[in-house]
This record gives C-alpha cells, structure tokens and sequence, in this order.
C-alpha cells in the first residue's frame, strides 16, 4: 500500500517542499530508501524503525521503499525522521493516510519515539504557510520558533504518540505563544564601562547611526573590542521583518535557542584565521558563512591586517550588494549579508604603536598595505585609538542608553527624509541619491571637493559627504552645514596610510 | 671646474677595487687604514693575478672617459683641489679624493654653501639605526626639521630609519641637507627611499666618494660615515643598538674633535644600548633641536624655531585648539576637559586639517604643519 507525506528539504537559506513516498509491499523484510539523501538520511532508517517499535506500534515486516521526491534534490539532514515514519504508519494502514493530506512533518526521531526540533524550522514554517500545505506537525520545542508565522497551523507535541493520536483524529494542543528569544535589554553591556576613548566613542555613535562601517586602529589593550562588542546595543532594536530574518538564519545554521524571535542584533567575531568560505559561506550544499550569519548586526574583524587576503577580497561583493551568491557545481543559494563592518587593527606589526614601536619600515609598509586592501574601500569612519591620557582619561563614554537614543533620533531622521523604500541607511545612499536627500550648499560643497589635498578620489568624497549627513542628522540639522563636513573630514579612514605618504 | 685627472684616477681605482675590499678580513676595523694607503700600495696590497690586471687598466686609465661618464649622469666632481671641497673634509688622513655630487655644478655650488667650513659654518649630522623606534623617528624627523629651519644644514645618509626621517625633516622646512651616500650617487640605495632620494637630489645635496655605477658595499658604508662624520660640526646619534655602525660614526666624529650628542633612550631596550651608552661615557644629551642650538652657538644663543603657520588670521577659538596641538596636546584626548568638548574639538581640528594647519599623522596625532 502507497502513502504520501509532505515534509521540507532546506536549500540555501530557502527551502524545497519534499514528498515522501512509502510504498509497503510483501516480501522479505526490508527498509530502503532512495532519493539522494546524505549519512543523516540513510540512518534514518535505524531511527524510524526504533522509534515506531518502542512507542508500541508496529513495524511492517514486508518489503518498505521510501522515495524523497524531488529525487534529484540532495537531501541533508535528520528533518525527513517524522514524514518517514508517519508514512509508514499510514502506509501500514496504522494511521488513516489521509490524516496525511494536509499535513507537513518536519521533526527528527530519537530511538525513544521524542520529536527533537531540527535547524531551519522557521524557515519550514515560512514554507508551510506560503505552500497553503495545512497543519505543521514538529516537536515541541520547536513551537516557539513555528508559531512566528502569522496564521499557520501549529500541532508541536513531544513524542510520536501523540502525533499517533493527531492522525486518528485526536485532539491538538494549544500552540504555544508567540514570545521573544531573549530580553534584549538584560544583558546589555554598558557602553559607559569604557572609560577616556571619547573620540572612538563619538566615532561608533557616528557609525552606529548611519550604518557606516567602523575602523578601529590602536594599541591592543585600549579598549577597541570592548567598544565593538557594546555596538549592537546603540544601534536600534530589530523591527519585525528584521528579526524574523535574523531569527531564520540563526535557525538555518543552527545557534537559534528555539524560544521565539530573535531581537538582539547579531555580533558575530570571526577569528582572523577564518576561510574566505567561513566569512562568506559555502560547503557542498551551501551553508551561510559569518557575513550572513552577522545581517543585520555587526561583523567585527578583529586584527583586520591578518586576516588572509583572499577572505577579505570575499568580502567585498557581499559588503557591497548586501548579498552573497555562492555557486556550488549545480546549486547556487544566496544569502542576504547586509551587516555592519567593525575592523580593528594594531597601528603597527608590533602592535606598540606610537610608544616603543619597533618595527622596521618594509614591516610597516607591508602592514599598511594589507590594511589599504580591498576592505578599507568599504570603510567610511575611522578612528584612532591610543592609551587614555589627559583629563579625560578616566571619565566614561556616554552610556549606552544615551547613545542609543542619538542614534535612534539620526535614524528616524534619515527614514522620515528618505520616505517608504528609501534607504534607512545613510551608509546606503547612492550618489544621485546624496544629491537628492542631501544637498550641499556652496561652503560645504567647496570643503568637500577642495579639501586640502585630503579628498583625492570620488569614493572619498561620496564617503566624507555621507558621513557628514549622517553627522547633521545627529546634530539634528535639517541641512549639512560646513561644521559637519569638518567633523566628518575628522574621522575620514584615509587617515591610515603609511607616515611615508603624509 | 672639476676634479683633477690624479684624483679622477684615485676615484676609479676605489670603485674598480670595491669588490676586492669587501673581502678584507675585519673590514670594519681596517677600512680606514686600507683607504688611507697610496695608489701603490693598494696596487700592491692585491694578491695574485689580479694585481697585474689591475695595474694594467690604472696604467690605461684615461680621465676623460670617466669626466664624461660623469657629465652623462648629470653629475659633477669636486677633488681635494677644489676650493669648493668641504674644509671638514681634509681633517681625515683618509680624505676622499674626489666628490661625486648629483645634479651637477647647483649641487656643487649648494655643497659649498653648506659644509664651507665646520667651524664658520656649523652643520649636524643626524644618525642611527635602520630599525629604529616610532619614537625615534619622530624624533629623527622633528630634529631635522626645526635644526633646519634654524639654518642648520643637516647631514645623514639617507638610510631607513633614522637618516630617512631626518632628511625628510629638513626637506619639510625647505632647508638645507647633505646626504653621502655608500654607492654611486646615481644608484638608488635602498630602492624603496626613491622618492626620498628625487627629493634630496633636485633640492638638496646628494654626495659620494664612489663613481657612477659603483653598488653600495658593506665597506663602503663605514667609509661614508667618515665622510658624514668629518662633514658636520656635530654628530648626534639620534637611537643606536650596541655595536652598530652609527657608533662607529660617533666615535670618528670624536677623533676628529667634533661635538658629539645622543638622544636618551627607553632602558632596558637593546636598541638604545648605543645612544645611552654614550651618555654614559659623557657626551652631551639631546632632547629636542635647542639642545643642539646650545651645544654649536652656546646656551639660549639660537632659539629653535618652530616651522608652522601663523594662527593669528584664524578664528581665535580655532587658534587656540592649533596653539594647543603645536604646544603638544595632539591628540582628542589631550585637548579635551570635559566629555562635552569631544565633539567640538573634533569639529575644530577637521577644520584646521581643511585649512591646512595641522596633519593627522598615521599613529592618529595631530601635528602643526610646517
């Protein structure tokens, strides 16, 4: 007897609706099953048969084929664990098969019979709502994460028993409710706990609040990854579209707790050593790579001049587009990257800086070349970073909340300029779109193009009159005025280049 | 005007010999002796079949050939016969015999204004180590700068480092500088100073005891320091190690009877070894150009000029930031009081930046421009 399943294949970060056939004929005792599945999928069969047997049903002792359609989709993964085994009951006349009908499964199996919850469950939600398939079954752990889609059918239960139940007809328990990962506010690291660096400070709030990527260059020890690592807390919270994006990558590649929407922006710190496929993604059947994993949120790229250069090179596309496609032999996957860049760099090999450097020029001059690479192009603020020292040196930064709220007082600003599909970003607007949104009068424009020698490119002038855009709207100025063209020539990056060419 | 066919002859005999110097045993120590000897001597002092071949080519040697030679890469020639040759020059028994001076006779009328007379007209020479500290090469930079600015024509020879920093001070004044170099003066030694190096020949003095075309060799560079040494009224040995070869040029400057100073450096660090080992001994400490100023023209004589803008056109709020960067407080930090001026204050120096009054240097400073 045939019998039918629908279950969700993860691709990319999207996914691909998966009929399970099971076909259940006399013969000997047998279990295959076809369709281009990975090791997880061929152990499956050991977790199915375990799983129906120690719940109390029965295992048909004939001939089981399973087929995953469409069979030329890789398949990876233990998510097919649930649509298998309901297929088997039905198919074994154990479960009505047309309890199937209108029904996704999309859980795993322990030996026990439990449900465990797999990555990318929102994204199977997302999937089951748009395919208009009808009921989700999954684990319970797993209904926080399945009920963010608005108006889906949610049946999470915690053994295949109850699913049993589900199918002849029995009652489903109430969904949980839709609630937040986290409180995003409880664990908050205080910007004030960093004390004297009160020009990086105003630099990150600057950055912060036109989405402009960061440049941090400074002795070790003076505070740059303290700073990064309180950045996702001055930048507003995730809106809703935001946190369920972010909610579906961090389920996809598997750090999501399962608690509910994500709100917290995501910092991600890769370690310098990371692969170019690391950052960006990759792997036989596409994975998301530190550049997605950290949209919408921060990548901070610690010790920037040591990253290798090929990944840094990688990270150029997606800093640019906002999105990675990766091409892997016949499938491609593209993964949405559009986060905030936080470098931070040694001012020097030694990392001494200005005090007992003992580095040789060729030394210098390499470091300094590595540091103009394909990245800083995307950099739009800079900062420098030294040992606290004068009269500030032990007064605190502005708070987070301070900060916070500037930032969020600069944004409003650029969204209400800018209207419904705008750019929220000042870090995001074109050059047609600068002209428009922000316009120079003659002073600044004379600042701007004639800046001593300091603007030597277009970039670079796009970069200082976007940066100044976003300093009015801190200042809450409806127009650029000549002192935030000065501020922004400030904290231009062009500043990082060897003592050679100053 | 140019040097005589006896010393045009000694001149090539150097560079022809060059690769036979560098194998002498302890060069280090015996280079001045071996360059002290007399044409025949060095002859004789060849071992071998080369003797011979050697003495062949100095028999046939034809000054005209290497005037034009000279000529040709835009050089000029000044010998020991020359009123234009350096006076500090004949206090070595192992004087050069010949100059070669890049960018023709300019360069030769700009070495005699320079280095005329060490003691009419003093001069001073900046050294020190390759790998030199930040810290040493700000000070490099900053001693040539304001020793220049004063008048001072500074000496070095265009190494990393240290001699690179010091010569670029001095250029950022537009003031005088001599660099000697341990090749010929048309060969760009190290490659990467080469913008340095177009620097210093259109506006400077680029000078050498080897002839066109002859390679920097681990010889010739303590016998350039004999020549930097002899030039200046006053060694300063900006940041050495132990036992390198800015030593070896304090104590020539020594032997010589010439002022020598060093820069205090960080103990407990082996690359300052050198330089406090000297002030250990008692030579005169150095801690910005008017220590310098002192030690040639007698205390409070000469003040130390301070190359930078006049702010006195600015906005007075704005002079007082520049007044402020130029009497050190350089950077953010440094010019705030209070957390609220952070924003200002970098308002103020953006505009100074704008304006052309202070530079950011690559450590984040700011400094005042010349």
């Amino acid at each position: 007897m045939l019998a039918h399943a629908t279950t969700f294949a993860l691709d990319g970060l999207g996914t691909r609706r998966v009929r399970v056939e099971v076909d259940v004929r006399p013969g000997l005792p047998a279990f295959t099953i076809v369709g281009l599945g990975d090791a997880a999928v061929r152990e499956s069969r050991e977790r199915v048969r375990s799983a129906i047997l120690n719940v109390g049903l029965e295992f048909p002792q004939r001939r089981v084929t399973a087929n995953l359609a469409p069979a030329d989709l890789r398949k990876v993964g233990p998510g097919f664990d649930l649509a298998l085994a309901c297929g088997i009951l039905a198919a074994s006349g154990q479960v009505p098969a047309t309890a199937l009908e209108s029904r996704a499964f999309y859980a795993e199996l322990s030996l026990g019979g439990e449900l465990h919850p797999c990555r990318g469950t929102l994204a199977v939600a997302e999937a089951t709502r748009v395919a208009a398939v009808g009921q989700l079954v999954l684990a319970a752990t797993a209904g926080a994460e399945a009920v963010l889609v608005p108006g889906l059918e949610v049946a999470a239960v915690p053994t295949l028993n109850d699913v049993v139940v589900i199918l002849r007809g029995g009652p489903v328990p109430d969904p949980p409710e839709a609630a937040w990962d986290d409180d995003v506010r409880a664990d908050a690291l205080e910007l004030a706990d960093v004390l004297g660096q009160h020009e990086a400070a105003e630099a990150m709030i600057i950055a912060a609040a036109g989405g402009h990527n960061l440049l941090m260059c400074g002795p070790p020890g003076t505070g740059k990854t303290m700073l990064a690592r309180r950045l996702p807390w001055i930048l507003p919270d995730l809106s809703g579209t935001e946190a369920l994006d972010v909610t579906r990558i961090l389920s996809i590649a598997g750090l999501h707790s399962g608690r509910g929407l994500v709100r917290r922006r995501p910092f991600r710190a890769p370690h310098h050593t990371t692969s170019p496929s690391g950052l960006v993604g990759g792997g036989a059947s596409p994975r998301p790579g530190e550049v997605t994993l950290a949209h919408h949120g921060v990548l901070f790229l610690d010790e920037l001049s040591e990253f290798y250069r090929s990944s840094l090179e990688a990270l150029r596309q997606p800093l640019e587009d906002g999105l990675v496609t990766i091409v892997r032999g016949q499938r491609s996957a593209v993964f949405p990257a559009r986060c905030m860049v936080v470098a931070a760099t040694n001012p020097c090999p030694c990392g001494r800086g200005s005090t007992g450097c003992r580095c040789t020029e060729p030394d210098r001059e390499r470091h300094a070349r590595k540091l103009s690479g394909p990245l800083l192009d995307r950099i739009d603020v800079a900062c420098s970073l030294d040992m606290p020292a004068g009269a500030l040196a032990a007064v605190p930064v502005p708070t987070t909340q301070e900060a916070r709220d500037r930032v969020h007082a600069a944004r409003a600003r650029a969204v209400d300029r800018a209207g419904d599909g705008g750019p929220s970003r000042n870090a995001d607007l074109t050059g047609a779109q600068l002209r428009r949104y922000a316009p120079l009068d003659r002073e600044c424009r004379k600042r701007i193009d004639g800046a001593g020698g300091i603007v030597t490119s277009m970039r670079a002038r796009d970069r200082l009159h976007r940066v100044a855009r976003t300093i009015a709207d801190l200042e809450g100025a409806e127009r650029i005025l000549p002192e935030h063209v000065t501020q922004a020539i400030t904290f231009r990056r062009d500043v990082l280049r060897t003592e050679g060419e100053a | 005007m140019s040097a005589c066919d006896e010393c045009l002859r000694r001149a090539w005999l150097l560079g022809r010999l060059s690769g036979h110097l560098d194998r002498i045993r302890g060069q280090r120590q015996h280079v001045r002796e071996v360059l002290a000897l007399s044409d025949a001597d060095l002859l004789a002092a060849l071992g071998g079949g080369q003797r011979e071949i050697v003495a062949r080519a100095y028999a046939a040697f034809r000054p005209r050939e290497l005037r034009a030679e000279v000529v040709a890469a835009r050089q000029a020639t000044v010998c020991a016969h020359r009123p234009e040759y350096p006076r500090g020059l004949r206090d070595l028994p192992d004087q050069p015999a010949v100059l070669f001076v890049a960018d023709g006779e300019r360069a030769v009328a700009a070495l005699a204004r320079m280095a005329e007379d060490p003691f009419a007209r003093p001069t001073v020479a900046l050294v020190g180590a390759r790998r030199a500290s930040a810290d040493a090469r700000r000070m490099a930079e900053s001693l040539g700068r304001e020793l220049a600015y004063a008048g001072v024509p500074v000496i070095s020879g265009m190494a990393l480092g240290v001699d690179a920093w010091a010569h670029r001070g001095a250029l950022a004044a537009e003031g005088d500088t001599i660099a000697v170099l341990g090749s010929g003066v048309d060969i760009v030694y190290p490659r990467t100073e080469a913008g340095l190096y177009a620097e210093l020949v259109t506006r400077g003095v680029v000078l050498s005891e080897m002839p066109p075309g002859a390679t920097a060799r681990r010889w010739t560079f303590p016998a350039r320091n004999r020549i930097i040494a002899a030039l200046a009224t006053m060694t300063v040995v900006v940041e050495a190690a132990e036992r390198s070869g800015s030593l070896i040029t304090a104590t020539l400057a020594e032997d010589l009877g010439r002022e020598l100073g060093a820069v205090p450096g960080r103990p407990g660090v082996t690359g300052t070894r050198g330089t406090n080992g000297l002030l250990r001994q008692g030579c005169a400490v150095i801690r910005d150009a008017q220590d310098v100023l002192d030690q040639l023209f007698g205390a409070g004589a000469r003040e130390a000029g301070h190359p930078r803008k006049d702010p006195s056109g600015l906005d007075p709020a704005l002079a007082a930031v520049f007044t402020a960067v130029a009497a050190g407080h350089d950077t953010v930090a440094a010019l705030c009081e209070d957390p609220g001026e952070v924003r200002e204050v970098t308002v103020r120096l953006g505009e100074l930046e704008y304006l052309g009054y202070v530079r950011r240097a690559a450590d984040g400073r700011y400094v005042t421009i010349p």
